[in-house]
C-alpha cells in the first residue's frame, strides 16, 4: 500500500454478465495520466472504481493508501469531474459549487472564497449567478470542472473533460491540467482527443474491452510495440541520397521522400541500427541533418497499433 | 507538491488562476455537513414544480374547510354542533390525512430523496463529498421531514381552525380554553409521527427499489386493511399506533363496522417510542445500505 500511488490489484468489475474491467493491476504515480481506449473499454469504470462510486467485483484498490469505500477520507483528496451532464434543478453556477462545498464542513466564508476562486479559474465568474440550465455545453463542462476541483484535491479525475469546449477553453483547460500535474497532483484524464492528451500526458493507460493493453510513459509503450516498425522523420538536405543508402539495409521497411525534397519518412524494424547508419552517412558524405524525430511515438499511433481504428485489440 | 497554504500561487500560466491555498478543515464538522445537505434539499424540495401534487394533497383539506366555513357563514348558525364538526375533522384527519395525504405526500417527498437523484443523475455529487453516507441519509431525511411536517402538520392545524370558525367566539373559546388545544396538539403529534414513520419507510424504499411505487402500493393496501385484520397483524402497522393517539374516535359506518376487529389500544408510552424506534431502525438500515449503494444511472 503506497501513500503516493493509486493502486489496483487484480481488480475486476462486472455489471451482471457484462464485463467492465478484468483483472486490472496498475500503479498510477503523480503527474498526468491519460486513460485512452474506445467506448466501452473500461475508462469510466476505472474512474468510478477509484472514486468509490462503484465497488470492484474482486480485487483491491487503494488511493494514496485509502480504500475507496471510505468517502469521508477519500473525497477530501479526490475531485472527480464525471461524464454526466446533469445538475441539481434551479441552481446557478455559484449555488452549484457553493452548495456542495458546504458538505465539506467548511464555513460560509471559506466556501464562498473557494467557490469564487474555482469559478474564476474556469472563467465563469461573469456567469456565476445565471442558472446552470441556461449555460452552453462548454459552460456546463467548465462549471463541473470548477465543482470537482473547488476543494483543491490532490487527485483530479476528469472523464472526457474537453468535451464541448471551444478551442480557447480547451487550451486553457489543458494548461490548467498541465499546471496541476507540475504541482505534483495526480491528474487522470480520459479523452478521445488523442493529440491533445498526448501533449500533456506523463503516462498513458491504454484500455480495450476491459483489459489494460499497455501502460507507462508513452515512449516506453511505443518501444514495447516491437511488431510495428518505428516511423522516423529525418529533415536533411539530400533525402534521396540517404534513402538510397538506407535501402541497402535489411531492417528498413519503407522510405518516402517528402514532396518538398527536404525530408524523408522511413519505417524501420531496428531504430538503433538506423541511428548508427545515419551517423555513418553523415560522416561519409557530409549530409546536413536538420532534425531527426520519431513520427509515431505518440498516443495516437500507439492507440492505432495496439487497439486499432475500430477499437479492436490488435 | 504544493503544501498546505505555503505556495498557493505557483507559476501558473498567464491564463490560469492559481488554485486556492490548501487548508484542512476542522475535524468532523458533521453539523455543518448536515446543514449543507439541508440547504440543498430544502431548496430543491420546497416550491419545486415537480412536487405540485404534494402541495395539492396538503392544501386540499384547507380548501375544503375554507369552503365549509364560507358556506356555513352564509347558511347561519344552528344546523350542527361544534361536537359534530369536531368528529368531522377527526374523520378528515383519520381517512384523509393519515391514509392518503400524509401517506402519499411522504411517498413523494421521501422516496425521491435518493431515487429522484438517481433519475436526475445527480446523486454522484453527494457521494463525492467527504460525508459519511449515514450522515447523508440523516441530512436528507431531516430535510424531507421538515418539508412534510410544515406541509401536513401546518395543513391539519389550519384545517382544524377553519372547520369551526363559523362558530365565531364559541369556537375560539373551545380551542383556547376548552379541549380544542389538547386536540390540536394531539393532531399535530400524530401528523408529525406519521411523517416520521412513513418518511423512514419511503426513504428506505427509495434506496432499495428502482420503482418505489410498488412497495408503496403494498404498504398502502396493508395500512388500509388494518381495521379488518386480526389483532396480531393489526399491530404491525403505523396506522394502528397513530389511530390510538388520535383525540377523537371516529365511528366506523355500517356495513364496515361489522367487519372491524377491535384490538386493545396501545398506551401512549408504547405507541410513541415504539413508532420512533421502528423509524430509527429503518433509518439505520437505510444508512448502512447507502454506504454500499453504487452509482448506476442505467447507462
Amino acid at each position: 500500500m503506497s501513500d503516493t500511488l493509486i493502486t489496483f490489484s487484480n481488480v475486476s468489475r462486472f455489471y451482471g454478465e457484462v464485463l467492465g474491467i478484468n483483472n486490472v493491476s496498475l500503479s498510477i504515480p503523480p503527474g498526468i495520466t491519460s486513460l485512452v481506449g474506445p467506448n466501452g473499454s473500461g475508462k469510466t469504470t476505472l474512474m468510478n472504481l477509484m472514486t468509490g462510486l462503484i465497488r470492484p467485483t474482486q480485487g483491491e484498490i487503494t488511493v494514496l493508501g485509502i480504500p475507496p469505500d471510505h468517502p469521508e477520507r477519500l473525497c477530501r483528496l479526490v475531485g472527480y469531474c464525471a461524464q454526466f451532464d446533469a445538475f441539481p434543478k434551479g441552481f446557478t453556477g455559484y449555488d452549484f459549487v457553493y452548495s456542495f462545498l458546504r458538505m465539506y464542513g467548511w464555513s460560509d466564508v471559506e466556501c464562498d472564497h473557494r467557490t469564487r476562486t474555482s469559478l474564476q479559474q474556469v472563467g465563469l465568474m461573469d456567469a456565476a449567478h445565471r442558472p446552470v440550465a441556461a449555460y452552453s455545453k462548454g459552460m456546463r463542462q467548465r462549471v463541473k470542472l470548477a465543482q470537482a476541483t473547488s476543494h483543491d484535491p490532490q487527485i483530479v479525475i476528469l472523464d472526457e473533460p474537453l468535451n464541448g469546449l471551444d478551442p480557447l477553453a480547451r487550451s486553457e483547460a489543458i494548461a490548467l491540467f498541465s499546471e496541476w500535474g507540475k504541482q505534483g497532483r495526480h491528474v487522470i484524464v480520459s479523452s478521445h482527443i488523442l493529440h491533445e492528451v498526448d501533449r500533456i500526458s506523463d503516462q498513458v493507460i491504454l484500455l480495450s474491452h476491459g483489459y489494460v493493453v499497455a501502460e507507462g510513459q508513452i515512449h516506453s509503450v511505443r518501444d514495447e510495440v516491437k511488431e510495428q516498425p518505428m516511423q522516423i522523420l529525418v529533415q536533411c538536405d539530400r533525402p534521396n541520397l540517404l534513402a538510397s543508402r538506407l535501402f541497402q539495409q535489411g531492417h528498413i521497411m519503407e522510405a518516402k521522400v517528402n514532396p518538398d525534397g527536404k525530408g524523408l519518412l522511413l519505417r524501420t524494424r531496428d531504430a538503433d541500427a538506423f541511428y548508427l547508419l545515419l551517423n555513418r552517412v553523415v560522416l561519409e558524405v557530409g549530409l546536413e541533418v536538420e532534425s531527426v524525430s520519431p513520427a509515431d511515438d505518440d498516443v495516437n499511433s500507439v492507440y492505432q497499433y495496439l487497439i486499432g481504428a475500430e477499437g479492436h485489440t490488435v | 507538491m504544493n503544501d498546505a497554504g505555503t505556495n498557493p500561487t505557483v507559476t501558473a500560466p498567464a491564463n490560469v488562476i492559481p488554485m486556492p491555498p490548501r487548508t484542512v478543515p476542522a475535524a468532523s464538522p458533521w453539523a455543518r455537513q448536515i446543514g449543507g445537505v439541508l440547504r440543498i434539499e430544502l431548496r430543491k424540495t420546497f416550491l419545486s414544480k415537480r412536487g405540485w401534487w404534494i402541495y395539492f394533497l396538503a392544501l386540499g383539506p384547507v380548501f375544503l374547510t375554507v369552503i365549509h366555513w364560507l358556506f356555513e357563514m352564509r347558511r347561519g348558525a344552528g344546523h350542527h354542533s361544534m361536537g359534530e364538526d369536531s368528529v368531522i375533522f377527526a374523520g378528515l384527519f383519520m381517512f384523509y390525512y393519515l391514509r392518503a395525504g400524509i401517506f402519499f405526500g411522504c411517498m413523494g417527498i421521501f422516496s425521491n430523496l435518493f431515487r429522484g437523484e438517481m433519475l436526475e443523475k445527480t446523486l454522484h455529487y453527494y457521494f463525492l463529498t467527504p460525508m459519511r453516507r449515514e450522515m447523508l441519509v440523516a441530512g436528507k431525511y431531516l430535510a424531507g421531514l421538515i418539508v412534510a411536517v410544515v406541509l401536513f402538520v401546518g395543513s391539519a392545524e389550519i384545517s382544524f381552525f377553519l372547520i369551526g370558525k363559523h362558530f365565531g367566539a364559541a369556537w375560539t373559546d373551545y380551542v383556547f380554553h376548552g379541549p380544542g388545544m389538547h386536540q390540536l396538539g394531539a393532531y399535530a403529534l400524530v401528523a408529525t409521527l406519521a411523517c416520521i414513520g412513513y418518511g423512514s419507510v419511503f426513504l428506505m424504499c427509495g434506496i432499495f427499489f428502482k420503482n418505489p411505487m410498488v412497495p408503496a402500493a403494498i404498504v398502502w393496501v396493508w395500512e388500509n386493511l388494518n381495521p379488518f385484520l386480526p389483532t396480531v397483524l393489526k399491530k404491525i402497522s403505523v396506522i394502528f399506533y397513530l389511530k390510538n393517539l388520535c383525540p377523537v374516535e371516529v365511528p366506523v359506518p355500517p356495513p364496515f363496522n361489522v367487519m372491524v376487529i377491535e384490538a386493545d389500544p396501545s398506551p401512549f408510552w408504547v405507541a410513541v417510542p415504539g413508532l420512533l424506534l421502528l423509524s430509527l431502525i429503518f433509518l439505520v438500515y437505510s444508512g448502512v445500505s447507502a454506504r454500499n449503494t453504487e452509482i448506476n444511472y442505467g447507462e
